[in-house]
Order: C-alpha cells, then sequence, then structure tokens
C-alpha cells in the first residue's frame, strides 16, 4: 500500500507529464497545418507534371525510350529509398514505413536480388541498420533543415540518379507515407525508377511540337519528375508525421489524464481510510475508559 | 478576344491559374507568345520572365511550357512574382553567393554556388528591365 505521500508524487509527475504532452500535440496540431498546405500547394505541380510526362511517354517507342523511364532492363539490384521523421514520439509512424519496407527487403532477398537501402531520416536508419545494416548505402539527415523545399528533393535526386548512371542499381523504389487525415496515413511505396506513369488522361495524343526536340525534353524532363516525386514523398511524409504525433500525443494526454483521475481517487480513499481509523481508534479508546 | 486557360505552378504553389488572352513565356530558343488555339506545342524554359496580357509579370528559371487543347501550362522549377522581389536584399543575396562561390573548395559546391549565383543574376537582369 503506497503511502499519501508516494501517491501525491505520483500524481504531480503524471501531471507534469500530462502538460509536456498536450504541449507537443498542440505544436504538432501548428506543424501539422503548415505541412498540409505545403503538401497541398505541391500537389498541382506534381500532378501536372505526371500528365506531361504521360503524354509524352505516350508519344515514345520501348526500344528507344531512356533508361530512367523504361529502366535499364534489369531487375536485379533494388534501391530502397526509405523517407521517415528525424524525431520519434509520433505513434507507429515510422514503425509502419520500416515494417513495409522491411517485407519488401524479405521478400527481394528471398528472391536472390540484391538490395541497396537509402534512408532519409534518421529513425528509419536506426530501425533498419539493425537487421540490415550492410544493405545501407548512404544516410540523407535532414534535422538541419527547418523548412522542406525544393532544393533538398533535387539533392536527393541527384544522388540518386548519379548512382542510377553508375550502374549501382536497376530498380528503385520509394518508401514514404501518404497523408490522408489526421488519423490514417497510409504507408507507400512507389516505383520511381522505371517511372511509374498513370495512363493520365492520355488519349489526346496531338501532334506535338518540341523544342529543342522531343528526346532533349524527355532527358531533361525525367530527372526533375525524380526530383518532384522525391519532393512529394518528403512532403506528404512531413504532414503524415505531425499528424501521427498529433494523434499520439492526444492518445497521451487523454491517458495521462485517466492516470490522474485514477491515482486522485485512491489517494482520497486513502485519506479517508485513514481518518476513519483515527476515529475509530479515538471512539474505541473512550469507550474503554 | 478569346481566352485560353492559363496555369504556372512551381513546386512550391500555384502562382496563376485562370484565363488569359496572350501569355509571353522565354522557351529555351527564343520568347514565344502564346494566343488562343495555339496548336500543341512543347519546350524547355530558360531564366527569364513570363509576361501575362493583364500586365503581370512573373520570374521564372528552369522549366518547361505545354500547350495543349487544355491551354497552356507553365512548370516552372522557381516562379516569383517581379514585385515580390525587393532589389536590395536581391543584391545582398548576390554577394552572398558570390562569396560562397569564393569559399567552395568542392566542385559539387562550386557548381552549385554558380548555379545559385547564375540564377540570381537573372532575377536581377529581369528587375532591371
Amino acid at each position: 500500500m503506497p503511502s499519501l505521500k508516494d501517491l501525491r508524487n505520483r500524481i504531480a509527475s503524471v501531471k507534469a507529464t500530462q502538460k509536456i504532452t498536450k504541449a507537443m500535440q498542440m505544436v504538432a496540431a501548428a506543424k501539422l497545418r503548415r505541412a498540409q498546405a505545403a503538401a497541398e500547394a505541391a500537389r498541382p505541380y506534381a500532378s501536372k507534371m505526371e500528365a506531361v510526362l504521360a503524354n509524352l511517354a505516350a508519344g515514345i517507342s520501348g526500344s528507344d525510350a531512356p533508361a530512367l523511364l523504361a529502366g535499364n532492363g534489369k531487375d536485379q539490384v533494388h534501391l530502397l529509398i526509405v523517407c521517415t521523421a528525424e524525431r520519434g514520439l509520433c505513434g507507429a509512424f515510422n514503425s509502419s514505413i520500416v515494417r513495409l519496407a522491411r517485407e519488401r527487403i524479405n521478400s527481394l532477398l528471398a528472391a536472390g536480388k540484391t538490395v541497396k537501402i537509402l534512408c532519409v531520416g534518421k529513425k528509419g536508419f536506426e530501425q533498419l541498420k539493425r537487421n540490415y545494416e550492410r544493405h545501407i548505402i548512404e544516410v540523407v539527415d535532414l534535422r538541419a533543415v527547418k523548412h522542406l523545399s525544393y532544393g533538398e528533393a533535387e539533392m536527393i535526386a541527384t544522388k540518386v540518379i548519379g548512382l542510377f548512371e553508375q550502374g549501382e542499381f536497376d530498380v528503385a523504389t520509394l518508401f514514404y507515407s501518404r497523408f490522408r487525415s489526421v488519423i490514417s496515413q497510409i504507408p507507400t511505396a512507389q516505383g520511381l525508377i522505371p517511372a511509374e506513369i498513370g495512363s493520365g488522361e492520355g488519349g489526346t495524343k496531338a501532334a506535338y511540337e518540341y523544342e529543342p526536340d522531343e528526346a532533349e525534353i524527355l532527358s531533361t524532363l525525367l530527372p526533375r519528375n525524380i526530383a518532384v516525386q522525391i519532393f512529394r514523398a518528403l512532403l506528404e511524409n512531413a504532414a503524415s508525421e505531425q499528424g501521427a504525433r498529433m494523434s499520439a500525443m492526444d492518445n497521451a494526454t487523454r491517458n495521462a489524464g485517466e492516470m490522474i483521475k485514477k491515482q486522485t481517487q485512491k489517494y482520497n480513499r486513502s485519506r479517508q481510510a485513514m481518518i476513519t481509523k483515527e476515529l475509530i481508534e479515538i471512539i474505541s479508546g473512550a469507550e474503554a475508559l | 478576344m478569346a481566352t485560353f486557360p492559363f496555369e504556372l505552378v512551381s513546386p512550391e504553389r500555384v502562382l496563376f491559374s485562370g484565363e488569359a488572352t496572350q501569355v509571353v513565356v522565354p522557351a529555351s530558343e527564343g520568347e514565344i507568345t502564346v494566343l488562343a488555339n495555339h496548336a500543341p506545342f512543347m519546350s524547355a524554359l530558360r531564366s527569364g520572365v513570363v509576361t501575362i496580357d493583364n500586365g503581370q509579370r512573373l520570374f521564372v528559371r528552369g522549366g518547361f511550357a505545354d500547350v495543349s487543347q487544355a491551354g497552356l501550362t507553365v512548370l516552372a522549377e522557381q516562379a516569383v512574382p517581379l514585385d515580390e522581389i525587393n532589389p536590395e536584399a536581391l543584391s545582398g543575396q548576390i554577394r552572398n553567393a558570390e562569396e560562397d562561390l569564393r569559399d567552395a573548395k568542392t566542385d559539387e559546391a562550386r557548381t552549385r554556388a554558380q548555379a545559385k549565383l547564375d540564377g540570381l543574376n537573372a532575377m536581377m537582369a529581369a528587375i532591371r528591365n
């Protein structure tokens, strides 16, 4: 049976924790609003890009398509780009992305493929290095970045394209969490190289005029498309992270509230019990006289 | 005059979306003016100024212009309305970029600094005109 002082201390410590989780929840909510706005602002560019690319790709026949679009014909070495957060305390956000990546890694390894991993974000790296340290070729640290801009995505894209051109891998897949709502983030795997192009609105294959020529436009458009896809993944991830953190902290605050309620009740009961006991002692003492 | 749908988007936001009668785009091989019912056309962009018929002028760097039946879409790597650029802040940034270029130690850093400086200089030239 804990003493009254123990109970008091416990209540005070839970209250302090609750204050912290509450503050974190509010910070996450504010950041979420910003991240969501950024993710939404980036959507038109990405979808336009996809439409333009789909249009172009439709006009290019199979064999002379650039490697970035159609792949290099092999699928022996896979590069997995795993985007996670730099910070924890956001529920299952990081682990669900890592779980998806891990499933893919295991199935690829079982099929006898070579796997290389590029980690964006510290948390994913920490979880993956336990089992797959020798597969990890690079870690991109975005901790110093306060405001995600297209520049970061471009930097990662340049790295990926450089590796591809050196023949370091054949197929690239991007892992991130798609933001659907505050309570629902969907871990997603998206093919990056070869490019995964939706059929788009296609159909309107008008005779386009290109300036400079088709191949040249495509060869500058494709690297840019990769940067855009990565940028979108990073933004969606940022929004998802804040969303996940917000709901995780909301839960934590609620749990702390419940705990405080229970402990306070226990405290009051034992205080009452003590008073009653003392009264009984006094009364029985008086009766004995 | 006939209008056509025009959209100017950068990765970070949509800068213009609406009807226009005439848009001047700095294509890689010279400026082109797009009017309604332009034939399908696609071009890379160089750094320069997009002028919309209502007098709006925007600086764009890198990207593509795509003309189709659905109208004109400009996908710019970077796009800023000219009246949002502050010449003094810009010349400060140019000085910083020049310094970065001098301090750059690796080739990679040097090319990055040079690219940044070129972009800023193009922006400066755009305001002067």
